[in-house]
């Protein structure tokens, strides 16, 4: 199986990085194709810029950001926010994304996840799912559906979705540890890789998630420190979950 | 001319390899143009997007027959991730494609462990570890490397394809790179 994999999550609108970030030590302090390649540099394993504003005229900002980020960065990368269409997922995935992913607009199309994997495999179709009290959530986590989260992540997985980004909504942002029941729940219902989200306070949280999950979403733990981010790794290899290994560029 | 060609079958997203070659100071260009990818000194089959539509344009283009002949007559070809397996006979993807055939062997939908296979993993013997985003994999005589017991890299004459992403591949992946371009 592969290492299990630390994913820093960029908020983005705009063009910008918003919220949470402590830029100390950045010369452009929202500049996400600097913040990309930082973190790439302090060992990320993939990154997930998420457009939160993502009014229809941000999929054009993005797609120049997508490019400018493809042309810096050699780890992969995820978009996710403004993807309402095949359309949308082509011009990011063409613009040198490696994977879009898909929420509210997966939800009210599902077709739309079929459509995209067919085109670029499964593994360029991520379907994020905010969940809580056992339904899927709508509108960054505000609006409640009647969608049930474990029938809708293996029905996902079903359509071709090549991974699940759960996040707990009752967690996200308290930085006191991820669900890992529902990240368990979920992955014992289907056999495609998931990303534990929301929660992250601390490397045991992390190493914790990473022990059910294939993957963990950071945000505000790296944002407050972006030069943190080798010794949060440190911290996660020390307590006995081994990362990949780092080297010099060429 | 360039470093590099690079050659197009209409999926897209090149931009990744071409700004890893840029780093390490190779010129590229992008094409399924056959006398271009014949006479280039280096050729990179780049691996996104799926199997049918991928051959569909280089057999239309006439780009799967200069391969071919470029492989006759020596000339060094990367394979990456799909362009690996594009270079073998046939593929189970997209209800059954028939491939560039450089190499014998097929490519099977895997169905061990979390299928897509994502993120990083070392290859065996080579002791590097790479990035992987793959469902299927190959089945080849020709198998070079190995990772979590997938054959992952497959080389037969002047052809060597690999299943990682060397382009998304950080560091480990650049210097990768960088001994494809040096080798002769």
């Amino acid at each position: 199986m592969p290492l299990p994999r630390l994913i820093p999550c960029l908020d983005v609108a705009n063009g910008r990085v918003v919220k949470g970030v402590n830029f100390l030590g950045l010369r452009d302090v929202g500049d996400p194709v600097e913040l990309a390649k930082h973190y790439s540099d302090g060992g990320a394993d993939e990154l997930v810029f998420l457009d939160i504003a993502a009014t229809p005229d941000d999929v054009a900002t993005m797609t120049s950001v997508v490019a400018q980020v493809a042309d810096v960065l050699e780890i992969p990368f995820t978009v996710g926010g403004g993807v309402r269409s095949v359309q949308d997922a082509i011009r990011i995935i063409e613009s040198g994304a490696d994977r879009v992913s898909l929420n509210s607009a997966a939800l009210s199309d599902p077709t739309l996840i079929t459509a995209i994997a067919s085109r670029y495999g499964s593994q360029a179709v991520v379907v994020a799912i905010d969940a809580g009290d056992g339904v899927v959530h709508t509108h960054g986590g505000r609006v409640a559906t009647t969608t049930k989260t474990i029938p809708w992540a293996v029905e996902a997985a079903e359509r071709g979705a090549g991974e699940i980004l759960l996040t707990s909504i009752a967690h996200d942002g308290k930085r006191e540890g991820f669900d890992l029941a529902l990240t368990a729940a979920v992955r014992g219902a289907i056999a495609i890789p998931v990303i534990a989200s929301g929660g992250a306070g601390s490397a045991a949280h992390v190493v914790a998630a990473l022990r059910i999950a294939d993957a963990a979403l950071v945000a505000s733990i790296v944002h407050e420190n972006p030069s943190g981010l080798p010794g949060l790794r440190d911290e996660i290899e020390a307590l006995g979950i081994q990362l990949r290994p780092l080297k010099e560029r060429p | 001319m360039s470093d590099v060609v690079v050659v197009d079958y209409g999926a897209g997203n090149t931009r990744s390899v071409r700004a890893a070659l840029a780093h390490l100071g190779a010129t590229s260009v992008v094409t399924s143009d056959p006398s271009t990818i014949r006479k280039s000194p280096k050729v990179i089959l780049p691996g996104v997007g799926s199997a049918r539509s991928a051959m569909e344009h280089l057999n239309t283009t006439g780009a799967a027959r200069a391969l071919r002949e470029r492989f006759d007559d020596g000339g060094s070809i990367l394979g990456i991730c799909l362009g690996m397996q594009l270079a073998l006979e046939t593929s189970e993807e997209d209800g059954g494609v028939e491939g560039i055939g450089l190499l014998a062997g097929s490519v099977y939908r895997m169905s061990e462990g979390r299928v897509p296979r994502l993120g990083w993993s070392e290859v065996d013997p080579w002791g590097e570890t790479y990035y992987f985003a793959h469902s299927y994999a190959a089945k080849s005589k020709d198998s070079v490397a190995t990772s979590d017991g997938v054959i992952v890299a497959i080389e037969r004459g002047s052809f060597l394809g690999v299943q990682f992403h060397p382009e998304k591949s950080g560091a480990s992946g650049l210097s990768f790179l960088e001994r494809c371009l040096s080798r002769a």
